[in-house]
């Protein structure tokens, strides 16, 4: 089943077309990954789909309704939770405190004047620390967390209003290389057993062809390339702009590892 | 100004003990009880810090005259008792200028209030000694609606206010034949009732009086060039000035540059006034009307040897100020004698109507509006050398300028 | 109308603008690179003027010439310039990493030390400056007089602007100007030695508002409130401009210089409004103004400026918070007369105090024009009672905080869609719009005379009633605050301050929370501004001004603005401290300043922060640096 349809998306900065005419498809329960060299517009085509840019033309639909252009929290309404490059969380608060006000977003209880938040939706919000491992840590200010622990509750808070499609902005940067393959395997197994489709751009190529269904390369704004990560790799084209032999050699590491 | 530091005493543990005896009701009373012995204390509260061209020569000449006062035997209906003046700085906000005031009647235990400089301090003061029942003498506040809209019976005004003042300056253009008047103000209550005294009065006085525009620069921040250009297209022939201080200063100077004031006749409120002239040096404009204090010429009786007295203790001439506050304390003087107490009750009957003779002449405080009959002296600015002066002066008394006793009774009805 | 006339006023205007130039200049340059929004600016144009009074004189006694008195006018305009090195060196350097609002207070206690200095050492008679030789002269334009002083004055600003783009072009110190104006980290990063680039800066702006200043005495004679009038349209100029950007100052100021030229012209009463008008048009159009941009994202993730984290009342401190409280109620029983009227006064303070550590700690919204929400309430409930309504106290107290909630509706509108400096100067431009309203809006508001007569009902008229009338109020309201914060609606303003990206990401409309904040707090405000009314008796502008607003600001800080109830422990203490120095001298401005400052240095949490730290409870607070 589709659930996420985006066609002819274009957005110009200035003089530079950060992105050209990107359509592509994702289906419940399938994980895309979107690589691409720096400035490839990898950020750019993520942010006009979770609503932080709003596309020059182009249409995004999910689940057969329009959402492109809409504001990043009409778009998390429609059931599009997401993660950020640069984890963004409530850094005041405790780890639980962080999804709990996802949660209190979700009942729409948030202008609530009295009642006690610290209270409101615990036993839910633990659930979902304990569904990414963090339960431990639920009453820790988020502030103190190593930061692949923080990208955990980023993804505990994505999750909390049962989002439909994932948004992951470089899920693994900033983590150290076995905290990264840890939160890649809790994400698609999340993403199969739930029929969540994720849609995620990655620098690191093990993290994409380990855990893509299918990956987009990107190059300057346009989609040069589509298909399995075994096509990808095979792609000619791709591997003369972006893959390289480095590149190729590092995705058949992660294919045998990922196999075995 | 080398007086500055000791005026300001820290609390005394007797006044704060005297402070905590006193019961919150029925103070009135307690406070004639605590003043039973020692001197006479009263409350002076001031602009000390943010006003000090004004409000530091005034505080020199209540100092001199409380000297003079107490040499000469205190006041003798009370047993030779001497006064104390106990001054505050009023901290320039109403705010902070009621909550001295209450400090200085509940812990100083003062016999009563007098002071402020700005208008909205002395009415919001004179409004807290009506609700607290204590006599204010409101010295240097222009507003007229301390005696009028706003009057009480625990206030009484010693300045000759915004009408009066205004009135002397009608009194001696009216007749000079100048019908088309522009009028520049600042934006601010005292120069919008002054301008509104200003056409009331001469739309009375002169037949054909007719206002070409007017002008309210925002207190403070007058953009000269632009305010004087605008006033010279209005090709009035007569203009009416209610700017002072430092807009004043930036006012006249563009003006001469500009030729603003040639063959125009100029009324311009206070600027005589030796506060607003000093500043303006070499610069002052020549043969403007205006009402001001023109110390140097003044030869009533006793001037002169005040005068003299100032400038040999603060090495400085005086200022309106000065002559205000010296004032002040003779009236304070006359009224304790004649009401042989320190009860309000006792005081606001002896000050209803009492004649001092000042060294302005003779002050009358009117009992219907409790505003007195000081004067001021109106004549024309002219220049000596550097500095400015005024010509032709005569002293206009008080009295011929007050409101008339039948709006008086319409404003303070209400 | 007489094209002479357009053209003489069009001349005045530019005369104008290029003053506002020179100085607005200083400010945007200092800004760009220290990132500190500096009060003390004005404190330096007039410095600036009364050393020029001082030495120009001395000058042209020497020799009659025009060289001799530009020569005192740059010698005046360094002089100055060291005095900022000065201030620098001293304070700012200092002070460089600590939140701006913290910034903005030391600057301002900078304002309010010279202004006591300047008192001491020139007096307290305005002095006027003499005249530029040659130049006392008006000249014939299209059968008009133009003084000629005005005309090399329009010659300064362009030419000020033309060294000023040399320097920023052609010398490394400008370059390194402009390049910490659009990326402060990088210069850090290339190794510059930042303390010399801060003190150069810090001089050349000192210089610039010297030079204004100066410049200005054959105009102006030199006084006490120099500093203050010009602060405020220099930051209009800037904030138009965008900060950062003098290209920006030159059209601002010049936009400025003819709005108020023909202004008058067209509105002769309104001019005090018209330039914080036309900065919250520009602001809400262009939110970094006409050539700002936007801070460039760090990949640093600093932790805010507020409340880092809530915690409840531990059982000792629930139990001191209770003896505070029946203290507080005690004090009519063995205080007199006098002591009720401070007590009743920190009761209300406190009460404004909180509602705006609401909007700073727990909102993250950095307001400068807060009394702007106590003064409605007061002016709401005075009118009420006054008016032509004769309304009672009761419905009036009621009035109060729905009028400062409204206004707070009206400009929150407008606010919540800044953030960080541009926000706290459109809060200081709504404020200033206020109280030009409440001082020249005479028929209505009384004008600065205000409105006397604002008494309580004569049930509550009792000094001690009175007292328990605004304690049950003020503690209900302020308990009711403190309960918000804890409840999602305090959370979810919090969450917008802490990442408003990661809000909105999780479906929480942040604008229109904040706005509701905003409403919140100005009710709050307005609450206590009516009961201030009350107490006092009287309304006037004062309780809608700048230094209210700056005094709630120091209640914060010095409680501790990391605290939920550092602001009631801060009003009590300001209040008091206030009251007890007042009686002891006419410097207390000084001391005041002393004592913001002296806070900010050593007590950057508050009392309350610190406090809490020396319980060693509280982790000192890092930036938490996050890899992109």
């Amino acid at each position: 089943m589709t659930l996420l349809v985006v066609a002819g998306l274009n957005k110009r900065f200035g003089g530079v077309a950060a992105a050209r005419d990107v359509s592509f498809t994702l289906a419940a329960g399938e994980m895309l990954a979107i690589i691409g060299p720096n400035g490839a517009g990898k950020s750019t085509t993520f942010n006009m789909v979770g609503g932080q840019l709003k596309p020059d033309s182009g249409t995004v639909a999910l689940d057969g309704r329009s959402i492109a252009g809409l504001p990043a929290r009409a778009i998390w309404k429609a059931g599009v939770g997401r993660t950020f490059q640069v984890a963004q969380t409530f850094v005041s608060m405790t780890v639980a405190e962080n999804v709990q006000m996802a949660l209190l977003s979700h009942h729409d209880r948030s202008r609530h004047l009295f009642a006690d938040a610290r209270a409101l939706y615990r036993g839910e919000a633990l659930d979902l620390l304990a569904g990414v491992g963090m339960r431990a840590d639920a009453e820790r200010p988020v502030s103190e967390l190593a930061y692949g622990d923080v990208k955990r509750v980023e993804l505990a808070v994505a999750l909390a209003s049962r989002p439909k499609l994932l948004l992951m902005d470089e899920p693994t940067a900033g983590m150290a290389p076995r905290e990264r393959s840890g939160l890649m395997a809790l994400t698609a197994e999340v993403a199969r057993t739930r029929g969540i489709g994720v849609l995620y751009t990655e620098h690191d190529m093990e993290a994409v062809f380990a855990h893509a269904d299918r990956v987009l390369v990107l190059v300057r704004g346009e989609i040069i390339a589509a298909g399995t990560p075994e096509e990808i790799r095979a792609n000619p084209r791709v591997k003369q702009v972006y893959l390289g032999e480095a590149g190729t050699e590092a995705a058949m590491r992660a294919r045998r590892k990922a196999v075995a | 100004m080398s007086t500055r530091d000791e005026t300001f005493r820290p609390l005394s543990r007797r006044s704060v003990l005297g402070g905590l005896a006193a019961a919150p009701l029925g103070l009135a009373a307690s406070r004639a009880v605590a003043q039973g012995a020692g001197p006479i204390r009263i409350g002076e509260l001031n602009s000390y810090g943010r006003m000090a061209a004004f409000a530091v020569p005034y505080r020199n000449a209540m100092q001199l005259a409380q000297d003079a006062v107490n040499k000469a035997g205190g006041i003798k209906a009370l047993g030779g008792r001497p006064i104390e003046i106990v001054f505050r700085d009023d901290g320039s906000t109403p705010g902070d200028a009621t909550r001295v005031a209450e400090e200085l009647l509940t812990r100083e235990n003062v016999a009563f209030l007098c002071g402020t400089f700005l208008s909205n301090v002395g009415l919001a003061v004179a409004d807290f000694a009506n609700q607290r029942k204590a006599l204010f003498l409101a010295t240097e506040p222009l507003t007229d609606a301390l005696t009028m809209g706003s009057g009480n019976r625990y206030t009484f005004r010693v300045r000759p206010n915004t009408y009066m003042q205004t009135r002397m300056l009608v009194d001696a253009v009216k007749d000079r034949g100048v019908k088309r008047w522009a009028i520049v103000a600042p934006n601010y209550e005292y120069g919008q009732s002054a301008a509104a005294n200003f056409k009331r009065l001469m739309a009375a006085a002169v037949p054909g009086f007719e206002v070409v525009g007017e002008q309210f620069p925002a207190l403070g921040k007058v953009d000269a060039g632009a305010t004087v250009g605008a006033l010279s297209q209005m090709k009035a022939d007569g203009l009416f000035n209610v700017l002072f201080g430092a807009d004043l200063t930036a006012f006249v100077r563009e003006g001469n540059t500009r030729g603003l004031f040639e063959k125009r006749t100029v009324a311009s409120l206070l600027t005589g006034e030796p506060e607003y002239m000093i500043p303006l040096g070499d610069e002052t404009p020549e043969g403007w009307v205006t009402t001001g204090y023109p110390w140097e010429t003044i030869d009533t009786n006793g001037h002169k040897e005040f005068v003299a007295a100032y400038r040999a203790r603060f090495n400085d001439t005086p200022r309106l100020g000065s002559l205000l506050g010296y004032v002040v304390v003779h009236m304070i003087r006359d009224m304790l004698e004649k009401a042989k107490s320190t009860d309000t009750e006792a005081m606001i009957a002896a000050l209803e109507g009492l004649t001092s003779q000042t060294i302005a002449g003779p002050v009358t405080m009117r009992a219907l509006d409790h505003q007195s009959t000081l004067g001021a002296w109106i004549g024309e600015t002219a220049l000596n050398g550097r500095q400015g002066t005024m010509k032709k002066v005569r002293y206009a008394d008080g009295a011929d300028y007050m409101f008339p006793e039948a709006e008086v009774k319409a404003a303070r009805k209400a | 109308m007489d094209p002479s006339f357009l053209v003489l006023q069009a001349l005045s205007g530019l005369a104008s603008a290029s003053s506002l130039f020179v100085i607005a200049s200083g400010l945007t340059i200092v800004f760009g690179v220290t990132r500190i929004v500096n009060f003390a600016h004005g404190s330096f144009y007039m410095l600036g003027a009364y050393i020029a009074v001082t030495l120009v004189p001395r000058l042209l006694d020497l020799s009659y010439s025009p060289a001799a008195f530009f020569l005192g006018v740059l010698l005046s305009a360094l002089l100055v310039g060291l005095i900022g090195v000065a201030v620098e060196v001293l304070l700012l350097r200092r002070i460089y990493r600590v939140p701006e609002l913290f910034q903005l207070l030391a600057t301002f206690g900078v304002v309010l030390i010279v202004e006591d200095l300047v008192l001491k050492i020139w007096g307290p008679v305005d002095i006027a400056g003499p005249r530029a030789p040659s130049l006392r002269h008006g000249v014939e334009i299209l059968g008009q007089r133009f003084p000629a002083y005005e005309l090399v004055l329009i010659a300064v600003g362009p030419l000020v602007l033309g060294l000023l783009w040399l320097l920023m072009h052609r010398t490394r110190f400008g370059v390194l100007i402009r390049a910490a104006t659009q990326d402060r980290e990088m210069v850090g990063a290339l190794g510059v030695n930042q303390a010399r680039l801060f003190t150069l800066t810090l001089f050349l702006g000192a210089s610039l508002a010297g030079l204004g200043g100066a410049l200005q005495i054959p105009r102006i004679p030199a006084n006490g409130h120099m500093d203050l009038s010009v602060i405020t349209d220099a930051f209009v100029v800037t904030v138009i401009g965008g900060m950062g950007s003098v290209p920006g100052a030159f059209v601002a100021a010049l936009l400025i210089g003819q709005l108020q030229a023909f202004g008058i012209l067209i509105f002769p009463k309104v001019t005090l409004v018209l330039v914080f008008a036309l900065m919250a048009v520009v602001l809400v159009v262009k939110p970094w103004g006409l050539f700002g941009r936007p801070e460039a994202a760090s990949g640093r993730v600093m932790p805010p400026e507020g409340i880092p984290s809530l915690r409840r009342f531990r059982p000792a401190e629930a139990a001191l918070a209770g003896l505070a409280v029946l203290a507080l109620l005690a004090v009519p029983l063995f205080g007199d007369a006098y002591k009720v009227k401070v007590a009743t006064e920190i009761l209300i303070f406190a009460l404004a105090a909180f509602s705006l550590q609401f909007l700073i700690g727990v909102g993250g919204l950095v307001s400068f024009g807060h009394a702007a929400y106590f003064g409605l309430g007061a002016y709401a409930a005075g009118l009420l009672v006054t008016g032509p309504f004769k309304a009672p106290m009761e419905l009036a107290l009621v009035a109060a905080p729905l009028a400062a909630g409204a206004g707070a509706a009206l400009f929150g509108y407008f606010i919540v869609r800044l953030s960080g400096i541009y926000l706290a100067m459109l809060t200081l431009a709504f404020g200033q719009i206020v109280y030009a309203v409440c001082f020249q809006w005479v028929e209505v508001t009384g004008g600065d005379n205000g409105v006397v007569g604002v008494w309580p009902s004569s049930w509550a008229s009792g000094r001690t009633t009175y007292f328990y009338l605004v304690a049950a109020l003020s503690l209900t309201a302020i308990v009711l605050l403190r309960r918000v914060i804890y409840a999602p609606f305090g959370y979810t303003l919090r969450a917008a301050r802490d990442s408003a990206t990661r809000a909105e990401a999780i479906g929480l409309d942040v604008r229109t929370h904040r706005w509701l904040g905003f409403i919140l707090a100005g009710a709050a405000a307005g609450l206590a501004g009516g009961l201030y009314a009350f107490m006092k008796g009287s309304i006037d502008p004062t309780l809608t001004g700048i230094p209210l607003s700056i005094d709630f600001l120091v209640m914060v800080l010095v409680g501790g603005i990391q605290t939920v109830m550092g602001p009631l422990v801060g009003a009590a203490f300001f209040h008091a401290l206030k009251d007890a120095v007042m009686p002891l001298t006419e410097f207390w401005r000084l001391l005041l300043g002393l004592a913001i400052i002296a806070t900010v240095l050593a007590f950057p949490r508050g009392l309350a922060g610190a406090a809490e730290a020396l319980r060693g409870r509280v982790a000192a607070p890092k930036p938490v640096e996050a890899s992109a």
